[in-house]
């Protein structure tokens, strides 16, 4: 076996790097929840100010439910566009399987910032979009809502999410073993109750692996909004971003964030529990 | 006799003598390799009727085309006088039992042997009743909730039985379902399944590689070669009449005699035995249980002119004791025979054999 001072040296670097990257930002995120800004200082203050302004000013609250409101709709726009690909992908592609599965995973290797940047040029007033939409004399002035809504950031997310939730779908459509698919046939079961009944129950957990995936990462998600959002599609990340930039009003950016992390954590926790529950194998 | 009661006498008799199945020159091609070439056979209902063949005979392709899980690249397949390969699988009165079992992972044993009742919307009454029914059937009714997953192989073994029969399928598949089980379960397994097909009466299509699990359980025995149809009988047909060398040696053992036939005297090597065959080259099967010591006063008395017995002598090489019997390996004139005797001490040297000339089967290549 190994000795305890190579069992040290080894675990000491991510043990390091866990500390000061994760912990340590964790803890003075936390800290400054707690203190307050006073005449442009930060004041190592204990208090609950910040929390309560949270409370009661709607603004804050508005934002956070949009947020959820934008991040459960590209949630369910990725599954609604990645299982089906998946599933087409896993069962019926056959030879044609490889190229579509790299196609699907392409995307992923070109920058998020070009992607925002494309969604811009494609929604924008003299985008694409509307010079083809005028061009068919579909409508005769350009189309306003298309870029900086709330439309434009769930398009743009789902567009960058849809990988996230095709991946573990697809991989676990991968692990169903076929037999399982014959035996269904094989009992008398069409192929739409052989879906429901064996395929869909069994990738359950890829399902919800994406799902969460996808909204975790939308909801604190700033450079959609940032890109194509505009005012009505001001995400709550916007909002802390502002608060520690030009705002400069870091307690009550942190109390924000912890409310944020206090709601992922407790989504994780339970899709973690639901997934135990769904793992068959 | 009337006009009117003699015309339905012929087609009830056409009835009963109807097969269940009939594959009708069913030829199956992946890309350019031919799996099946031409098979035709019938099975009557109620028959345990089993496929035996090497990996890559066909046998295991077969019972997919049956099941529909594949379509014939020609030829057809018939269920109870009707077309049955043009239907998919969820829509024939097919059932398998898989080699892997497949059973649901995500369902307990009671709803996997509900799925196919489920499926096609039996009233939940009747559900119940059958499926218990079934899992008594096969012994596993007090693992009604348990997960595939912590049974034993022989315990999913049952309940896919039991997921199979509880539908009553006209014909049950069994694609190899004992290969997975250890040798002394799967003896047991075998006069099980022997007694609960009498039990519940369904036609069995079984599918192995093993003689011996074909030859215990089977009424009629198809075996295929190469995608072809080899021969086809009782497993005592089969055995005791190997219509070709092939069949003879997959069958249980043998000794393959190439004889030259002149004047109704076989010949090979130092062995001489009388046949009626015509002249000319011949090879003949000779099982080593036919062959015996001629040690006994019976033996030694003069042949008997209704049974002719062919003798030789030949130098005991080696002894392989198997409790009730030993097989020795004996050689005679530069060839090698193999015989099997029930058990007595230690052989050595030159000694005399004898078998009946009956015992010595002509067969073809």
């Amino acid at each position: 076996m190994y000795s305890r001072a190579y069992k040290s040296f080894v675990s000491l670097p991510p043990l390091v790097w866990v500390g000061l990257f994760l912990l340590l930002p964790y803890t003075l995120m936390l800290a400054h929840s707690f203190w307050v800004v006073r005449d442009g200082f930060i004041v190592h203050e204990w208090n609950l100010q910040n929390y309560r302004t949270l409370a009661t000013n709607p603004v804050y609250v508005q934002v956070l439910l949009r947020s959820m409101r934008i991040a459960a709709s590209v949630t369910l726009c990725s599954l609604l566009l990645g299982y089906p690909l998946a599933y087409y992908l896993s069962f019926y592609a056959g030879a044609r399987k490889e190229i579509l599965y790299q196609l699907v995973i392409v995307p992923l290797w070109i920058s998020y910032l070009v992607r925002g940047y494309a969604w811009k040029t494609i929604l924008g007033s003299d985008g694409v979009l509307n010079g083809f939409l005028q061009y068919l004399h579909l409508t005769n002035a350009p189309v306003g809502f298309l870029l900086y809504s709330p439309f434009a950031v769930i398009l743009m997310l789902t567009h960058i999410y849809t990988p996230f939730v095709f991946l573990p779908i697809y991989a676990a459509l991968e692990h169903i073993p076929r037999p399982l698919v014959e035996a269904s046939q094989d009992l008398g079961a069409s192929p739409f109750k052989t879906f429901l009944r064996v395929i869909l129950p069994l990738s359950l957990p890829g399902l919800l692996a994406g799902a969460t995936f996808a909204f975790v990462l939308s909801l604190g998600d700033f450079l959609a909004p940032l890109l194509v959002g505009g005012a009505s599609g001001t995400m709550i990340a916007n909002i802390v971003q502002s608060l520690f930039g030009a705002a400069y009003d870091w307690p009550l950016g942190a109390a924000i964030s912890v409310c944020i992390l206090l709601i992922t954590v407790t989504l994780l926790f339970f899709t973690e529990r639901l997934a135990k529950r769904w793992a068959f194998r | 006799m009337s006009l009117g009661s003699a015309i339905p006498q012929p087609l009830e008799e056409e009835r009963a003598a109807r097969p269940l199945l009939e594959v009708r020159v069913v030829v199956k091609r992946f890309g350019n390799h031919e799996v099946l070439k031409g098979i035709s056979l019938t099975i009557a209902a109620g028959e345990f009727i089993t496929l035996l063949g090497e990996s890559g005979s066909g046998k295991t392709t077969m019972l997919r085309l049956i099941a529909g899980f594949e379509q014939p690249s020609s030829g057809e397949i018939w269920m109870n006088g009707s077309r049955l390969d043009t239907l998919p699988p969820y829509k024939r009165r097919v059932n398998t039992v898989f080699q892997q079992y497949a059973l649901f992972p995500h369902l307990n044993v009671r709803d996997n042997v509900a799925y196919g009742l489920r499926v096609t919307n039996t009233p939940s009454i009747e559900i119940d009743t059958r499926v218990i029914d079934a899992l008594r059937m096969v012994k596993m009714d007090s693992f009604a909730s348990a997960r595939p997953a912590t049974l034993s192989g022989g315990q999913q073994q049952r309940v896919a039985l039991a997921r199979a029969l509880v539908n009553r399928p006209l014909l049950l598949l069994l694609d190899e379902p004992l290969s997975a089980l250890d040798a002394n379960l799967r003896k047991e397994m075998q006069s099980e399944l022997k007694s609960l097909q009498r039990e519940v009466g369904i036609t069995f299509l079984f599918v192995t590689h093993d003689q011996d699990e074909a030859m215990a359980l089977s009424d009629r025995i198809a075996l295929l070669r190469n995608g072809a149809l080899e021969q086809i009988g009782s497993p005592r047909e089969i055995y005791s009449h190997p219509a070709t060398a092939y069949t003879a040696r997959f069958i249980g053992q043998t000794n393959l005699l190439r004889a030259e036939i002149r004047g109704g005297v076989a010949t090979c090597g130092a062995l001489r035995w009388p046949t009626s065959a015509p002249d000319g080259p011949a090879v003949f099967s000779l099982r080593p249980e036919a062959i015996r010591l001629a040690d006994t006063v019976a033996d030694s008395a003069a042949a008997n002119p209704s049974a002719p017995e062919a003798r030789f002598a030949a130098i005991v090489k080696q002894q392989l004791y198997g409790g009730a019997s030993e097989l020795l390996e004996v050689e005679c004139g530069g060839q090698t025979l193999r015989v099997k005797i029930s058990a007595r001490g230690p052989l050595s040297g030159k000694q005399d054999f004898i078998f009946s000339a009956k015992d010595a089967v002509r067969v073809t290549e």
